[in-house]
């Protein structure tokens, strides 16, 4: 069969949706401390693995069946590059937040009339807001972070040395490659959750430390997600490497992760630039 | 432009039986038709809590509902006519006809479109399901705000995922269809080739991409507040409740425009067809739709002029928007030029283009006056901002999908639909839905604030006159659904071109088209 490979029906994108349904429910009950919750929760997480696995499998057993052509290939790069689009504007609203909060909320709350309702209040920045009595330590930039930056960075080149070995068909650079990469990934994850336990264990910088601690964890935690999202698929195309797929010539499925864990650098350059330092 | 078709008549696949079929298509045609079922079902509801707030305000006084459940009333009004009707009948019409138009064999995901469609349910189950949890449903209007908004029940919390899982087939689906647009033309169709309706469609996905994940972040942020002990919107730990509206308008805006934009593209198809004119102006089309898309980033603060803000920021929202009725002055132009002089039929479908003409064009002025700062001081939250965006989504965007469906609907269900019937339909809703908002003007303008469930005396003569035109506009919806069933059970069997004047490639096609069209790519001759 010639042409376009459309797919025949197939039972996983409604798998998907009673996933994300259970997920949904599941979060609404567990909030509400409710005993149902948890249940659901684990549930949908057990039916989205399932899901993806079954999904993502029969994807992969398509391309390597040569069901793809080069205008699926294309699909799939304009796919990618539009999800990657809209990662970046949903980070995009937690940076807004934390722009407003620093160029316009914080500095209003120590100025004019509202100097009658939070008399004293400085502003500033790291704050916790002139309500917040509890005193914090703000993350200093130049210990873990910068060394997280270091890593990120250096995962950045070895993903791209194994991405250039597997253009010259040398597996076992690119396996080596991609074990860096996900090695430097998962230390940059470990360094996270300890600095994480270090904010709330020594500094008393938690969610609830105002508007800093909000915008602080809400993009480092989001962040962080993706960074370990980035190391799962990252592992999948370690076995799929191992496993004899991709050519030289068409190898989306690696580059359509190297997107992504790069989408993942920047994204944490402008954390440690926005967040950590200035 | 001459097309030479060819559609394969073996089927590859045949779709399975029953339930099965929808359940796991992976069809273009199926799954739109999913879509405009959906958001038939969700106008029902979403209609009959329109009915009830009319007749709550039928007269002074609380008859029927309590202040509260008149709040829910209007949030899930507004959440599901927008999320649940608007959107999906959008993305159903482009399911349907992206493919057919451009001549792709399908759209370039299918099974992620399956994926996108069947989002929807679970969100519908959530977003409804809300208003019989304790504490009930949202009460905060479809924009969310905080304080409030923190302060709500569980079903707050089943509305923010709600919003996450429509807002994720928003994502997937404009990603679909924004591939399969640049991607899956058929070969020798340019850019510039292109229909309106898929160039607007393509803007509207961008639109959605770049959109939806703001919404999903401040709803995210909503939770966080909610269960999570942060301050984003609480003062008291530096954060602000404004910050939330920046942040909802920032998506809000360009969600005005996702809402207007494939009504754009529809209006655009099916004036040339009964003017019998190629469209006036296509190249302007094209870049008035751009910069409508790329301006509707830079006007958000145009819904808050009253929440305090420095006059130099309201001056440049104010003039941003203004800029915005020049690209649009552009499109109505463009559409009048079209019917000059042109051999004007008036069948169903042009009947409701032309509405949305006129009645757009309404919307569109008090847009305009809205959009002056000064004057948008005294009518904030007044029911002339309701007659506003009434105008401009319901003889807007919905009569743009009605057109939309009876233009396309003889091609979809191969049998000419009940002419008769339809025009009875359009005339009764052009009537009525004028009487319905017209007169809100006028209750803006004397100062009557919205989502009230009482009002004062003085007020009760144009609501009664709403709430009959109201009344009158939901009836007339009956003859709709008459007209779809009636044509998809039978009538005279429509041709391949089923109007005389219609261009474009999914008329070269049988009505109804094969289960599979275009399967070998056709190639296009300028």
């Amino acid at each position: 069969m010639t042409g376009y490979y459309l797919p025949p029906p197939s039972h996983w994108p409604v798998v998907g949706s009673l996933a994300l349904l259970c997920l949904a429910l599941g979060a609404v009950l567990a909030i509400h401390a409710h005993a149902a919750g948890g249940f659901l929760l684990g549930a949908g997480a057990a039916t989205l693995v399932v899901m993806l696995t079954g999904w993502f499998g029969r994807v992969i057993a398509e391309s390597e069946s040569g069901l793809h052509d080069a205008q699926v290939d294309l699909s799939f790069r304009w796919g990618m590059g539009w999800f990657i689009f809209s990662e970046a504007m949903f980070f995009a609203a937690f940076f807004g937040a934390l722009f407003y909060a620093r160029v316009i909320a914080v500095p209003e709350l120590a100025s004019g009339e509202q100097r009658l309702l939070w008399p004293g209040y400085t502003g500033g920045w790291p704050t916790a807001g002139p309500g917040l009595k509890d005193a914090f330590t703000p993350m200093a930039a130049w210990g873990i972070p910068a060394l997280n930056t270091l890593i990120l960075l250096t995962s950045a080149v070895t993903v791209t040395w194994a991405h250039w070995a597997l253009k010259r068909d040398r597996r076992g650079q690119v396996k080596l490659g991609l074990l860096l990469t996900i090695a430097l990934g998962l230390t940059f994850i470990g360094l996270q959750a300890h600095e994480y336990l270090h904010a709330y264990t020594a500094l008393g910088l938690t969610l609830g430390t105002g508007i800093y601690g909000a915008t602080f964890f809400l993009l480092t935690g989001f962040h962080g997600l993706h960074v370990s999202i980035g190391c799962l698929m990252l592992m999948v195309i370690l076995a799929r490497v191992q496993a004899g797929h991709f050519t030289p010539e068409q190898h989306f499925g690696f580059e359509a992760v190297a997107w992504y864990w790069h989408f993942v650098d920047v994204i944490w350059l402008l954390l440690f630039v926005f967040v950590y330092w200035l | 432009m001459d097309a030479h078709t060819a559609h394969a008549a073996a089927e590859p696949h045949g779709p399975p039986a029953g339930l099965m079929r929808w359940l796991t298509t992976t069809n273009h045609k199926d799954i739109g038709t999913l879509y405009l079922w959906f958001a038939a079902a969700m106008f029902l509801l979403g209609g009959v809590a329109a009915m009830l707030i009319r007749a709550e305000l039928y007269q002074p006084g609380l008859q029927i509902t309590h202040p509260d459940a008149f709040n829910q009333l209007t949030s899930l009004h507004g959440l599901i006519m927008i999320f649940g009707v608007i959107m999906p009948a959008f993305t159903g019409l482009a399911n349907w006809q992206v493919p057919l138009m451009i001549g792709a064999p399908d759209m370039a995901f299918p099974r992620m479109n399956n994926l996108s469609f069947w989002l929807l349910p679970p969100a519908a189950v959530l977003l409804i399901g809300s208003a019989f949890v304790p504490g009930g449903a949202v009460g905060t209007g479809w924009t969310l705000y905080p304080p409030l908004f923190i302060q709500g029940g569980i079903g707050y919390d089943m509305a923010i995922f709600a919003i996450h899982l429509m807002g994720l087939s928003s994502i997937l689906g404009a990603i679909n269809i924004a591939t399969t647009i640049v991607n899956l033309r058929a070969p020798g169709m340019r850019l510039m080739d292109m229909p309106m309706f898929i160039w607007t469609w393509l803007v509207t996905a961008f639109l959605l991409i770049a959109a939806m994940p703001v919404l999903a972040g401040a709803v995210t942020m909503l939770l966080m507040d909610r269960h999570f002990g942060t301050h984003f919107f609480d003062a008291a730990g530096g954060g602000d409740p404004v910050m939330f509206q920046h942040i909802f308008w920032f998506f809000g805006h360009p969600e005005v425009y996702i809402l207007i934009l494939p009504a754009f593209g529809i209006v655009s198809t099916v004036i040339p067809t009964f003017a019998r004119k190629p469209l006036f102006g296509y190249r302007s089309m094209v870049y008035a739709t751009v910069s409508i898309a790329l301006l509707s980033f830079l006007v958000w603060a145009h819904h808050m002029f009253t929440v305090g803000m420095p006059a130099a920021a309201q001056l440049f929202f104010m003039y941003a928007t203004m800029l915005i009725a020049v690209p649009t002055g552009v499109k109505v132009f463009n559409w009048v030029a079209t019917l000059w002089r042109g051999s004007i039929s008036f069948e169903t479908p042009m009947l409701f283009a032309l509405a949305f003409v006129c009645l757009f064009t309404i919307g569109g002025f008090s847009g305009l006056v809205l959009a002056m700062a000064p004057v948008d001081v005294q009518l904030h939250d007044t029911y002339y901002v309701v007659a506003h965006f009434h105008y401009v989504l319901v003889t807007g965007a919905l009569f743009a999908i009605y057109a939309a469906v009876y233009y396309w609907l003889p091609k979809w269900t191969g049998h000419m639909y009940d002419e008769r019937l339809a025009r009875w339909h359009f005339w009764l809703s052009v009537i009525s839905v004028n009487v319905l908002f017209f007169p809100m003007h006028f209750l803006g303008l004397a100062g009557m604030p919205r989502r009230i469930p009482d009002y004062a005396l003085q007020f009760a003569a144009y609501n009664q006159i709403a709430s009959i035109g109201g009344f009158v506009f939901g009836a007339a919806q009956i003859l709709l659904a008459i007209v779809v069933f009636k044509a998809i059970r039978g009538g005279a069997p429509a041709p391949a071109r089923v109007w005389e004047g219609a261009q474009g490639l999914e008329w070269t096609l049988p009505s109804p088209p094969p289960y599979h069209s275009f399967t070998t790519p056709l190639r296009m001759t300028p």
